[in-house]
């Protein structure tokens, strides 16, 4: 689709404010910086746990999951979303199970995964060979890498109710969880149920990756999850204001990354992820001296 | 293609008789030689992942595979070349961003960051290729093992016996540096130095195999085959045994499997591996309760819960 309208774009000038209006003229541009903003602000939030507990892999496993149910409710002909999130909170609660520790973890883990990209093969093929030429307009590479500039309302719609759930629960649990996080040992003898939050994180990240992962692919999701939160963790140890960073930063990152995306016509998801993992590796740098 | 084959040559209750059409092609043999190459270094390679928890790395490495093999494409060099050369500035990248990092004990953000960079670079590699070069993305993320000619098979044995020379060299203080950080770095065992040279060799076995099974698939053989060797035995010289015949067998089986259904490879292999691991953990669980039943200070009470 981007490709399509980048012949008729207009071209960038060095008026940035009119730069913004012509972009915002679009239609299809109003609705991507909306569901993207959405996602970039439940997205840094719930990445910033991630990174304080150390579970960018369980994250990252969690949009392949993502991936192979999509394609599963494709195969089968179940609505993608219902059967994603199925997989996903399943799988979750499943790796929440295996407990704070942190020995070992990974590789129960990388076994589920292993297991569940197999699955993902085997839909896959299911998928070509049976749905082939029904003209769903969804394929492997959508899940994968994903199209924000292909959103529409009704997603929008979707994304907007399911994260407002996502922040509401995770504000509702955010101090006990933030305590818990940081020393589950402690916590656990004052009496804060750190199994339960586990596992309730573990479901509160699934249904954030996996509605995230349908609307703008799991490369997107991941470096949204991560590089922000990554970034804020490194800058700042006191976690309200790590959070707000965080967030600020995903959105930032974002509106950067998709109005790189409008005016070069490279896709935006890609612009977006090196963009985040630049300045990454440039915080990460300049700490160092 | 295997569809049409199996309805010549379907399959019987004579296992000789199966395994002679099975390889009876040429290509059928080019797999088999591939893919037990590939699970031997696995196994072994595997292994000292498992041990070391360096999961995340094992599959961010093999997803890095995907940016060196769509890299190499767009720029006119051979994949082999552009896997290898992905895989050592992605294990780099680890190392370098996990040191300066100000929380480098736990190495998850690192090794993600990196892998989130290798992917969009992918992606951008697939974009600015032609059209119709997207459609062998499926066999760059789910490898071609029936697709094998004998070049590939000649470049994976050359490079095995390199990879499994160097192992054997560093075999010993890398076991030491893995089981124990500290003490080894004590004792004079250079253990940053091995760490970065075992994401490299890692990187290395991820690359060969990854023209053969696929991005997505090199990482079941990888953990599986050793996380169930690690459940039955603690003896690291057992345990590096049962793991190559686990891999062996998962990939033997698959691809006979694999063959005489309409079904992929990898998704055998994969659904074998788990199984086994499901079974083996189920099973020491089990022993593990029925142990505490009958003599609750018995050796299994204590190893249940590992």
């Amino acid at each position: 689709m981007s490709m399509v309208i980048a012949g008729v774009l207009p071209p960038f000038t060095w008026n940035l404010w009119q730069d913004i209006q012509a972009m915002l003229h679009y239609d299809f541009m109003r609705q991507a910086f909306l569901a993207a903003t959405i996602l970039s602000l439940v997205t840094g939030l719930v990445g910033y746990f991630v990174v304080l507990r150390h579970q960018a892999f369980a994250g990252e496993s969690l949009s392949d999951v993502a991936f192979t149910g999509a394609l599963g409710g494709a195969a089968l002909g179940i609505n993608p979303l219902a059967s994603l999130l199925v997989c996903t909170i399943a799988v979750g609660v499943a790796m929440g199970g295996f407990g704070e520790r942190l020995r070992g973890r990974d590789v129960a883990i990388g076994t589920v995964l292993a297991w569940v990209l197999g699955l993902g093969v085997l839909f896959l093929s299911l998928f070509t060979t049976h749905a082939s030429g029904t003209g769903t307009g969804f394929s492997g590479v959508t899940v994968l890498f994903g199209n924000i500039l292909g959103i529409s309302t009704g997603q929008t719609q979707t994304i907007a109710l399911i994260s407002a759930g996502a922040i509401l629960g995770l504000l509702l649990i955010a101090r006990p969880l933030l305590f818990a996080s940081l020393d589950p040992d402690v916590a656990a003898a004052q009496g804060v149920p750190v199994r339960l939050l586990g596992l309730g994180f573990m479901v509160l990240l699934a249904v954030t990756v996996s509605e995230a992962t349908l609307a703008v692919g799991a490369l997107l999701v991941f470096a949204l999850l991560l590089l922000p939160a990554a970034i804020a963790h490194q800058v700042t140890s006191r976690p309200s204001s790590a959070l707000a960073l965080a967030a600020g930063l995903a959105v930032l990152i974002t509106w950067l990354g998709i109005t790189i995306g409008f005016y070069t016509s490279y896709p935006s998801s890609v612009c977006i992820s090196l963009l985040a993992f630049v300045s990454y590796v440039a915080v990460v740098g300049s700490k160092r001296r | 293609m295997p569809i049409v084959f199996a309805d010549l040559y379907s399959p019987s209750w004579d296992l000789v008789a199966d395994i002679q059409i099975l390889l009876h092609f040429h290509f059928m043999q080019n797999a088999y030689l591939a893919g037990t190459l590939v699970a031997i270094t696995a196994g072994i390679v595997g292994y000292f992942m498992v041990l070391r928890s360096q999961s995340f790395a094992g599959h961010s490495l093999a997803n890095v595979g995907f940016a060196g093999a769509t890299g190499a494409v767009l720029f006119g060099i051979p994949a082999v070349i552009g896997l290898f050369v992905a895989g050592v500035c992605a294990a780099a990248g680890m190392q370098t961003l996990n040191l300066a990092e100000r929380h480098s004990r736990q190495s998850d953000i690192a090794i993600g960051a990196v892998f989130t960079a290798s992917l969009a670079l992918g992606y951008l590699f697939i974009h600015l290729a032609t059209a119709e070069y997207a459609a062998s993305v499926y066999d760059i993320l789910f490898g071609n093992i029936l697709g094998i000619n004998d070049t590939d098979v000649s470049i994976i044995l050359w490079s095995t016996l390199v990879l499994l020379g160097i192992l054997v060299v560093i075999a010993r203080p890398l076991c030491f540096a893995s089981l124990d950080p500290d003490v080894a770095a004590a004792s004079g065992v250079p253990v940053r130095a091995l760490a970065f040279g075992y994401l490299v060799l890692l990187a290395l076995v991820v690359a060969v195999a990854v023209q053969v099974v696929g991005v997505l698939l090199i990482f079941a053989l990888l953990v599986t085959p050793a996380a169930i060797a690690q459940y039955l035995t603690t003896r690291p010289g057992v345990a590096v045994g049962i793991a190559i015949i686990l891999a062996l067998g998962f990939t033997w089986l698959g691809l006979a499997i694999g063959y005489f259904t309409p079904y992929p490879v990898g998704f055998f292999i994969t659904t074998f591996a788990f199984g086994a691991y499901v079974l083996v953990r189920g099973g020491r669980f089990l022993l593990a309760r029925v142990g505490q039943r009958r003599a609750p200070t018995s050796l299994w009470s204590k190893g249940g819960e590992a």
